[in-house]
């Protein structure tokens, strides 16, 4: 792993430049090159007191503060006044974030996924899709936890709740992370049941992948806090190992009314399905346990049971050293008008290691960062933005994902594209074929990438930023972030183009609203709400949001170079597309 | 140091004073820090004459090898003289304290149980033998007051140091005692208990014993029939009074009349003695300040005592002890009225006292190096005259204890212990950090004693030094110790023997834990410096990225939130503790605070311009939070602590042991009908016998235990059945 590391010079462009001495002492020495010259941090040109950062941090701060309202109102669930009535159904009944937090080790990080999910999507509000998914330590080990939240509709099971179901275990089936979900829920929301039940993505996808997760040596648990009826029941039931609250979790087909209706038979919901008759009698499930807190430490306890089908910790490339800048930076470097450029090296100088920047290819396609870095640790490429992507751009963009997928080093994007670029001169240059190249690149590069969008990602340039169509493991937002096939005014003027309207007020308020709702559609909310992102952050969590999941990645690549898992591995790709050596994986007897 | 040398300036003349031509003191056993508090000290750096320099006899005697057969603080305290002295040591050790301190060349002398191990004669004296030992060194406790074993010391031809198996028994008989000491001209407790109970017999009795006095009926108990009165006048009218209840009582109204002191203290006087016939006086001690009978401040000399009372203490304390022709370290104890000084002998205990070290500090006599030189046969290193008293010293025993729950023992491994880093002091114990402190044996872990230019100054060393001093693993006292130490009426001067019962309520404020503590204790948890060669998981702990950066921190005594700013300083709310029912919660505290990480578990926080460092260090589910004024042990909840019942056997049916204990006796069988508060079993710890009572009326369902068995804390001794089910 021996690697020669050049220390950069400073940048040509900010020789001129104000170059702000960094005021952090580093904590930890910065490893020194073999020739013995420490590598540099990488310089700024952020001056804190300046109009422009003044301006930057008001913009970013009021947006931090909305998604973190917004953030707060979605934590509530169904609210305080259901969450107390739910938990007087039962004693010791405790609410999903409540559960997770007694799941996870005392000081466990929790990386949560699309809080805001289902965001004003439905005429009823469904705070979080009603279901919390998010990565987080039990009993030493990474785990993905779903659980549902039954302060929302029951935990029923809305579209966008299946489709952030399915995300967390795409997330876990990727990263090779044990399962648990802690299940109270009335299953699918049957007026939706078209959008829920029948098509490739919906319903009976959660079953197909715990078979299959369960079959490349996955673990699959189940904790049952209440009902868990007719489709939901399969969740306990194609688990590996399920845990019951007794007098409280309930497993059956069909519940009381609809057995009555059905064959006539009297029978109340504990007898019918309850945690004694499951554990004693019918055998759908292994443990029981006298509360919720029961419950989970018993999954606590399963975890730590799970042998080799889980991934183990490994230790970062390097050792980890905080950037010289303070995150907080984070928040000034993004004008507020989102049109104004900005050099993404403020951004990297804030999250890597040092703030060092191992910059390939520096002086070519100069639209397009190219280089190496650590962050937490963790060796990885980062491409980032710092204009329209131009042919030399996408070709020295090509060569840098070659060049990691070669050496097994997984890819960061940052993301602020407007593009390729238009226009006669670039397509007699061919930017169609470059940007294939690159599209092409980031759809075949077999290291793991990680996407960030920091500004705008707007229509190829998506693409060749690795957008969510080209399976990043995670993508993450910040807050000033867009998303969409072009402008919202270039848009709206290409309409009119195309529609050959003429100019008249009615037009002109048909395209205004056009744009404005294109506008709305662009918002990181927006997306965000509809599972097109794993969530948006704020800026200053860049970093660690970054090196939480790149390690996620790297443990995941450890196992599989060590064998892990009891079932085959390759657990990269389509879930449908098999191809998977895994077995048949745990059968409940 | 410029501190010490300005210490060391003002006392050398009163050193000098003191003893024209004293000889310089005994090693002291000192800890590095403290080289400046000592006597000892002071002289080594004023002269450069050696450190070990009375004048021996012209055949000086010396002891070659010692035995001690003891364990812990006493075992390592008398190792450390031996090893200045030249003089080797065998040390024994019991299967519980096979990993102790003291352990070193060392023999295995059986189980855990004192009765199988430290108290059984015949194993210490083979190993005694077998080793080569040409003496044995009791220390306190265990065998130190046995005159038998005193005498088989002797008849196997072994120096046994203390006095002579006679001098023990003697001292050992209450009545016995008192006779010779009234003999030898000491005061006894004035009383009558004479078998003609004719009113003017008692009346005149009455006006020999004077007043203020008790009686007390002489077959009863419990308190009751007892009258103090305070004058003549009253006492006929109490005496019937007595005498009625007590023939209610008890059937018999025969009474006995005793001294009453309104305001006891418990002052004490070290005497040493030789083969030769030497007796001096090493001043006296106040021991004032117990619980349960048991010293835990001791200090010397005893304030607000005239010369003229000292001077008596000191004569009748060498009295007593020639009355018993004594050899060697002994205490002689009185009972101090606080008003008029008058003092009435007690008992005198026979051996070198846990509170020894205070009357090291202030004579500068090693007493463990006069024990091997009286041993030896040597005569007293230094005459009467030359035995100074200088400065003023105070011990505090830290004790494995739950001060809270009427100071129940406690055990447990030490996890974490730290000297006092900045307060000069002494530290004599057994115990190191990882040591378990057994519940076979007394849990004292260590003595903190300090020595200033006068009591005051002392006081003040040791609170800064109880400040300091951090122990985390079994509960302690320190916490209550500060308390002490820090009480007005303490620090005014002296106290009585009922000083804690009667200040109990100041000296167990409520704890109430500052806003700014759970907020330390949260930031321990969430403030992390970034650190070579750890993940983003492993140093990102409690992160919550879609919850604004929050973390949220559950404590029995409050909840936390924290959430970081950009510029890495945090906003911090914390609530009051989950509110009982119907009660509204406290309400919410917002703090702001910088936060720096200067060791493993040290933080430097800043509050709105107050600064603050704190050690935190977590214990399972607790976290002990140390900061300059006072300590706090806060309770985590998470899934490990969240009530869940832990299965069969356990939940409200079971008796459960308060504390690591020893079974001692099992009273009920499977199937037996037991009634509520009905003991059950019967657990020791610590000398401590402790019943354990049935919570309600039912059937025993198991019974887990067996007589001898040792158990842990929360071990499910006796599983009870509902009593429906029992008919």
């Amino acid at each position: 792993m021996l690697r020669t590391r050049i220390a950069r010079p400073l940048l040509a462009a900010s020789r001129t430049r104000a170059v702000v001495v960094p005021s952090r002492t580093l904590i930890a020495q910065p490893p020194h090159l073999p020739n013995g010259a420490p590598p540099q941090p990488l310089p700024t040109a952020i001056k804190q007191n300046s109009p422009e950062t003044v301006a930057a941090k008001e913009h970013m701060g009021q947006l931090v503060e909305r998604y973190e309202g917004l953030r707060a109102k979605a934590r509530e669930g169904g609210g305080k006044k259901t969450l107390d009535k739910w938990k007087s159904r039962g004693t010791g009944k405790l609410g999903a974030r409540e559960r997770i937090s007694a799941l996870l080790d005392p000081d466990s990080a929790f990386l949560e996924l699309s809080p805001l999910a289902a965001h004003e999507v439905y005429p009823d509000d469904l705070p979080g899709a009603g279901i919390v998914t998010g990565i987080g330590t039990v009993s030493g080990r990474r785990c993905m936890i779903v659980a549902n939240d039954p302060t929302v509709k029951g935990g029923a099971y809305y579209p966008l709740t299946v489709k952030k179901h399915l995300r967390a275990q795409q997330v876990a089936l990727e990263n090779r992370l044990p399962c648990i979900y802690l299940v109270e829920s009335g299953g699918a929301a049957l007026p939706y049941q078209a959008n829920v039940f029948p098509d490739h993505d919906h319903f009976g996808r959660i079953f197909y992948n715990m078979a299959r997760m369960s079959g490349l040596g996955i673990p699959q648990i189940s904790v049952v806090h209440g009902i868990s009826v007719a489709g939901g029941a399969y969740m306990p039931a194609m688990s590996d190992v399920v845990i019951i609250v007794k007098n409280q979790g309930r497993i059956f087909l069909a519940g009381p009314p609809l057995v009555k209706a059905a064959t006539g038979e009297v029978v109340d919901d504990e007898t019918l399905g309850g945690g004694e008759m499951h554990t004693s009698v019918s055998g759908v499930a292994d443990y029981l346990a006298n509360n919720d807190s029961h419950a989970l430490r018993l999954a606590r306890e399963a975890v730590l049971d799970l042998g080799h089908a889980s991934v183990p910790s490994v230790k970062p490339d390097r050792p980890v050293r905080p950037p010289v800048y303070p995150a907080s930076d984070l928040n000034t470097i993004v004008p507020p008008d989102s049109r104004q450029a900005f050099d993404m090296r403020e951004v990297i100088a804030r999250i890597t290691d040092g703030s060092e920047f191992r910059e390939f290819k520096k002086e070519y396609g100069k639209t397009v960062i190219t280089g190496f870095a650590e962050i937490h640790g963790h060796t990885v490429g980062i491409i980032g933005n710092n204009g329209v992507l131009l042919s030399p751009s996408a070709l020295k963009a090509t060569h840098f994902i070659e060049l990691c997928n070669q050496r097994g080093i997984p890819l960061v994007f940052l993301v602020n594209v407007s593009g390729y670029m238009v226009g006669q001169a670039a397509e007699r240059g061919g930017i169609a074929k470059d940007g294939a190249k690159m599209v092409r690149a980031v759809a075949r590069a077999k290291v793991p990438k990680f996407t960030m969008v920091v500004n705008g990602s707007y229509g190829a340039g998506n693409y060749g930023m690795c957008g969510r169509a080209y399976s990043p493991r995670f993508l993450f937002m910040w807050p000033n972030a867009k998303v969409c096939v072009m402008g919202p005014d270039q848009l709206s003027s290409v309409m009119q183009t195309v529609s050959g309207k003429r100019h008249s007020d009615d037009a002109e308020k048909q395209f205004a609203a056009l744009r404005d709702r294109i506008e709305k559609e662009s918002e990181a909310l927006y997306s965000s709400a509809r599972l097109w992102d794993d969530g948006i952050i704020q800026p200053s969590d860049t970093r660690d949001v970054l090196g939480l999941a790149i390690e996620l990645a790297a443990d995941e690549k450890a196992s599989r170079k060590n064998g892990g898992g009891g079932g085959g591995n390759g657990t990269r790709g389509e879930i449908g597309a098999d191809g998977d050596s895994g077995d048949w994986g745990v059968f409940r007897m | 140091m410029l501190r010490s040398l300005s210490r060391v300036r003002a006392r050398t003349p009163l050193v000098a004073a003191a003893t024209a031509r004293r000889a310089r003191p005994l090693v002291p056993t000192v800890v590095s820090r403290r080289q400046y508090a000592t006597p000892a000290a002071a002289s080594a750096s004023t002269t450069a004459a050696p450190v070990v320099n009375y004048e021996p006899a012209k055949e000086a005697k010396h002891l070659k090898k010692v035995l001690i057969a003891n364990r812990g603080e006493i075992a390592c305290r008398v190792i450390r003289t031996a090893r200045k002295l030249g003089i080797r040591t065998v040390a024994v050790y019991s299967d519980a304290d096979k990993d102790c301190l003291h352990v070193e060349m060392a023999y295995h002398i059986g189980p855990a149980p004192a009765a199988e191990s430290y108290l059984v004669k015949d194993k210490l004296l083979a190993v005694a033998a077998a080793s080569g030992a040409d003496a044995i060194h009791p220390g306190y406790g265990f065998l130190s007051e046995s005159p038998p074993f005193a005498a088989a010391v002797s008849a196997a031809g072994m120096k046994f140091i203390g006095p002579p198996a006679e001098a023990i028994r003697a001292m050992g008989s209450k009545r016995e005692s008192k006779e010779i000491m009234v003999a030898a001209g000491v005061p006894c407790v004035p009383g009558y208990h004479g078998a003609e109970q004719a009113e003017d017999v008692l009346c005149k009795a009455a006006a020999d014993v004077g007043f203020p006095l008790l009686i007390k009926p002489t077959h009863g108990g419990g308190g009751k029939g007892m009258r103090v009165v305070r004058k003549m006048d009253d006492f006929v009218e109490e005496l019937r009074s007595a005498q009625r209840e007590a023939a209610k009582s008890f059937g018999n109204d025969e009474v006995l009349l005793e001294r009453w002191l309104e305001r006891p203290r418990h002052i004490e006087v070290q005497v040493f003695a030789d083969t030769q016939g030497n007796c001096v006086s090493l001043w006296e001690r106040d021991c004032s300040v117990q619980r349960r009978h048991q010293k835990i401040i001791e200090e010397a000399p005893a304030p607000g005592l005239s010369a003229a009372i000292k001077q008596d203490l000191a004569e009748k304390a060498v009295a007593a002890a020639k009355a018993v022709n004594y050899v060697g370290a002994g205490t002689v104890e009185f009972i101090m009225d606080a008003e008029s000084g008058e003092f009435f002998f007690m008992e005198m205990n026979t051996r070198l006292q846990v509170e020894h070290p205070v009357t090291e500090e202030v004579t500068g006599v090693d007493l463990v190096a006069w024990q091997f030189a009286v041993a030896a046969g040597n005569p007293l290193p230094m005459t009467q005259a030359e035995i100074p008293c200088i400065g003023h010293a105070f011990e505090a025993r830290i004790y494995a204890e739950r001060p809270e729950s009427n100071f129940l023992p406690d055990a447990g491994r030490l996890i974490h212990t730290a000297a006092p880093r900045d307060a000069p002091h002494r530290l004599d114990t057994g115990f190191r950090e990882g040591d378990d402190v057994s519940s076979y044996y007394d849990p004292m872990i260590a003595k903190l004693i300090v020595h200033g230019r006068d009591r005051a100054e002392a006081l003040a060393m040791l609170r800064s030094a109880l400040d300091q001093y951090q122990v985390v693993g079994p509960s302690t006292n320190v916490d209550f110790l500060r308390v002490v130490a820090a009480h007005p009426k303490f620090a005014a001067g002296p106290v009585e023997t009922n000083f804690i019962p009667e200040h109990h309520d100041e000296l167990f404020p409520p704890k109430v834990v500052p806003a700014e503590v759970l907020a330390q204790a949260a930031l321990s948890i969430a403030h992390h410096e970034p650190s070579q060669g750890e993940g983003a998981w492993g140093s990102l702990p409690g992160r919550r990225f879609t919850d604004s950066s929050a973390h949220n921190y559950h404590f029995d005594e409050g909840e936390v939130v924290v959430r970081q700013r950009p510029d890495f300083s945090y906003d911090i709310t914390v609530s009051g503790a989950a509110a009982a029912e119907g009660t509204p919660a406290s309400p919410a505290t917002e703090l702001h605070a910088t936060v720096k990480r200067t060791g493993e578990h040290e933080l430097v926080t800043q509050f709105a311009g107050s600064h603050g460092t704190a050690t935190v260090i977590p214990h399972g589910p607790k976290l002990h939070i140390f900061t300059p004024e006072a300590q706090y042990v806060l309770r985590r909840r998470g899934a490990e602590v969240e009530g869940e019942e832990t299965g069969a056997g356990a939940g409200s049916d079971a008796l459960t042991s308060p504390m690591p204990a020893t079974v001692i006796d099992v009273r009920v069988k499977p199937g037996d009908t037991v009634t509520e508060g009905q003991v059950c079993a019967v657990l020791e710890s610590m000398k401590m016998e402790i019943n354990i009572r049935a919570g309600r009326d039912g059937k025993i369902a198991a019974v887990n235990v067996g007589k001898g068995q040792a158990v842990e804390e929360g071990a499910v001794l006796v599983a009870l059945e509902p009593v429906e089910e029992a008919k």
